[in-house]
């Protein structure tokens, strides 16, 4: 293990170097356009990696679905507008259940907007798309964050084979900082392997391979989606991940995630060295989400916080998630605005007060 | 009793085909089956297309195949071709999907050469979708969306692909059109539109032009009159672009 100084960006091609990743495709934007230069670089060292960069967020997408059929482990970055576009791409893995692999560093909405940081584009990740959001996304706070689940997030996709997304923003992704970095040897990571779709290694007998997304019958694609369903929720238990913080003897849960949680676990670190009694409950899953866990964690609290940059798009998860719980829930939506520890603190201590008397 | 003679990288399981009685399309995709067959490429290639009616070809061959989305077979096939070289990738797809949706995809794999082929149908409307307007659809020719005839002084004039696309091609493009009723026409320009993948060149690109009865409510007669006749005087048959070495 080593120390090295990295921006949240360089430590994604690190990792995604390390995990034996072949090709990225991509178009240039902030908050990702590093990932794409990083990228660059490494081809010119190593020209059995492959890189293009597209016309488009849409060409990025496909062209990264063309480079995985021939089963070379491929992905894109994107963000905001290029997010939306993308999502051509994406519903067509979701539905052929195709391994990609995404980083999406999250800015401001709609086009321009701002383009360093916001939590808007959850719903787009988890859920976007004409599809039914079989998605597998991690939601990450820092740099060191976002080095660990680039190499989770390979691995993941193509073991379940499901579009994986790691869902940053611009903070983590432009932050340069020390972080820890180990190779897979290290951690006993052990790489999942890829596989050809087509032109794969036939043996006289074996038929050609004709792949769609196009049918006959409704009842066909009926058919198919429920088998996708059946098929991701045998494997959520294994997928999802949290942070349970000092949440058992809480009387004050918050529910954050991404960049949000890493800094409501400062406020709560400083409320209970004054033994104030408020935890942490973070999804880094956001799709397949916590359910159970979340659920045990509010039960007999007085009231779940939650905070985040966006005016409710995470808090609209959590409430479809803990549905039937009579927990009093307060929501703390900065849209598009970072929110420090300190003003955390603050609101988490005038609601305890409010609370307690 | 005389058999029918079909090419031998035609998946048999799936015919007849899935398309519209008259339609040129399958005429053209047979003319490709026998330069498939011709070139001995079948277990080498990757064939991918659009959405329209080009869908309908997912399972056409015995080769190995990917359906995409509207517009973009293209990226695909380039990401393909990017990660396996040796692969011969060939992106079929539609007047829409080329020259509309897919149009800045068409564009810039020109521009940037990558090494792949297309075949593109030019059947001068949006058939899939019960005939509207595309862009190739002629001056007068009515269409759904055009009841009284394209008027090209409000929508323009039809896109002419090839001799566009010549003008930012690198010398190593095979460039052409072509025509899905003149057999040998039609199937030299498709082995040659491979052949120049295969001898690791630039891009090859050849449009198609083919009959569309069902939504030009035209007989058989009128459906070769409209285009060998029509389409073929603003859509002239020829090689825009072909590189030296490539015979």
């Amino acid at each position: 293990m080593a120390k090295e100084l990295l921006t949240g960006n360089q430590a994604v091609v690190k990792a995604a170097l390390a995990v034996g990743a072949q090709m990225m495709t991509g178009y240039p934007i902030t908050p990702i356009t590093e990932i794409l230069e990083a990228w660059a670089e490494a081809t010119v060292k190593n020209p059995n990696i492959k890189f293009l960069q597209t016309e488009d967020e849409m060409s990025a997408g496909f062209a990264m679905i063309g480079g995985l059929l021939s089963g070379a482990k491929s992905f894109t970055a994107t963000s905001g507008p290029g997010n939306v576009l993308m999502q051509d791409a994406f519903t067509m893995a979701e539905n052929m259940r195709l391994p990609t692999v995404a980083f999406i560093n999250q800015r401001g909405g709609p086009s321009t907007g701002t383009v360093i940081y916001s939590q808007q584009e959850v719903n787009l990740t988890c859920f976007g798309g004409n599809g039914e959001g079989l998605r597998i996304v991690y939601s990450v706070g820092n740099v060191q964050e976002m080095y660990d689940y680039a190499i989770k997030a390979f691995n993941t996709a193509w073991k379940y084979r499901f579009p994986t997304f790691v869902l940053g923003d611009g903070y983590s992704a432009k932050t340069l900082t020390e972080i820890d970095v180990y190779s897979l040897d290290e951690k006993k990571i052990e790489i999942v392997p890829a596989s050809a779709y087509l032109l794969k290694d036939k043996s006289e007998n074996d038929k050609c391979v004709n792949m769609r997304n196009c049918y006959n019958l409704e009842s066909e694609l009926s058919d198919l989606l429920n088998r996708h369903q059946e098929a991701f929720n045998s494997i959520k238990s294994e997928i999802v991940e949290y942070d349970d913080y000092h949440t058992l003897d809480a009387e004050v849960v918050v529910f954050a995630h991404g960049n949000i949680a890493v800094s409501a676990k400062q406020a709560i670190d400083a409320l209970r060295s004054e033994n104030k009694k408020v935890g942490l409950f973070r999804p880094i899953t956001l799709n397949p989400f916590p359910k159970e866990t979340a659920q045990a964690v509010i039960k007999n609290k007085k009231m779940i916080v939650v905070i985040e940059s966006s005016l409710g798009q995470f808090a609209n998860i959590v409430k479809t998630n803990i549905y039937g719980a009579s927990t009093p829930i307060k929501k703390i939506a900065h849209p598009a605005l970072g929110i420090n520890p300190d003003e955390i603190y603050d609101q988490l201590n005038n609601i305890l007060k409010e609370l307690n008397g | 009793m005389v058999e029918a003679s079909f090419p031998k990288s035609w998946k048999k399981s799936s015919k007849p085909h899935k398309f519209c009685p008259g339609c040129g399309q399958a005429l053209a995709l047979k003319n490709l089956g026998f330069a498939i067959d011709k070139l001995q490429i079948a277990d080498r290639m990757v064939y991918g297309c659009d959405i329209g009616c080009s869908l309908l070809t997912w399972d056409m061959f015995e080769v190995d195949t990917i359906q995409t989305h509207h517009g973009r077979v293209l990226p695909t096939m380039i990401g393909f071709k990017l990660a396996k070289p040796s692969a011969i990738t060939l992106a079929f797809m539609g007047d829409g999907g080329g020259y509309a949706i897919g149009a800045q995809h068409l564009v810039n794999a020109v521009m940037r050469d990558d090494p792949v082929t297309i075949i593109l149908i030019n059947n001068a409307n949006y058939a899939m979708t019960g005939g509207q307007m595309a862009p190739t659809t002629l001056v007068g020719q009515k269409v759904t969306t055009s009841p009284n005839g394209r008027d090209w002084q409000k929508v323009g004039l039809p896109i002419h692909g090839p001799e566009m696309l010549a003008q930012i091609a690198s010398e190593n493009a095979y460039i052409a059109r072509t025509i899905s009723t003149d057999i040998n026409d039609c199937q030299e320009k498709i082995r040659k539109a491979l052949q120049n993948q295969i001898d690791g060149r630039g891009i090859s690109f050849l449009e198609i032009i083919s009959m569309c009865p069902i939504n030009w409510h035209t007989d058989t007669l009128e459906s070769l009159a409209f285009s060998e006749k029509e389409m073929v005087e603003v859509y002239p048959i020829k090689e825009f672009k072909c590189p030296q070495k490539l015979s």
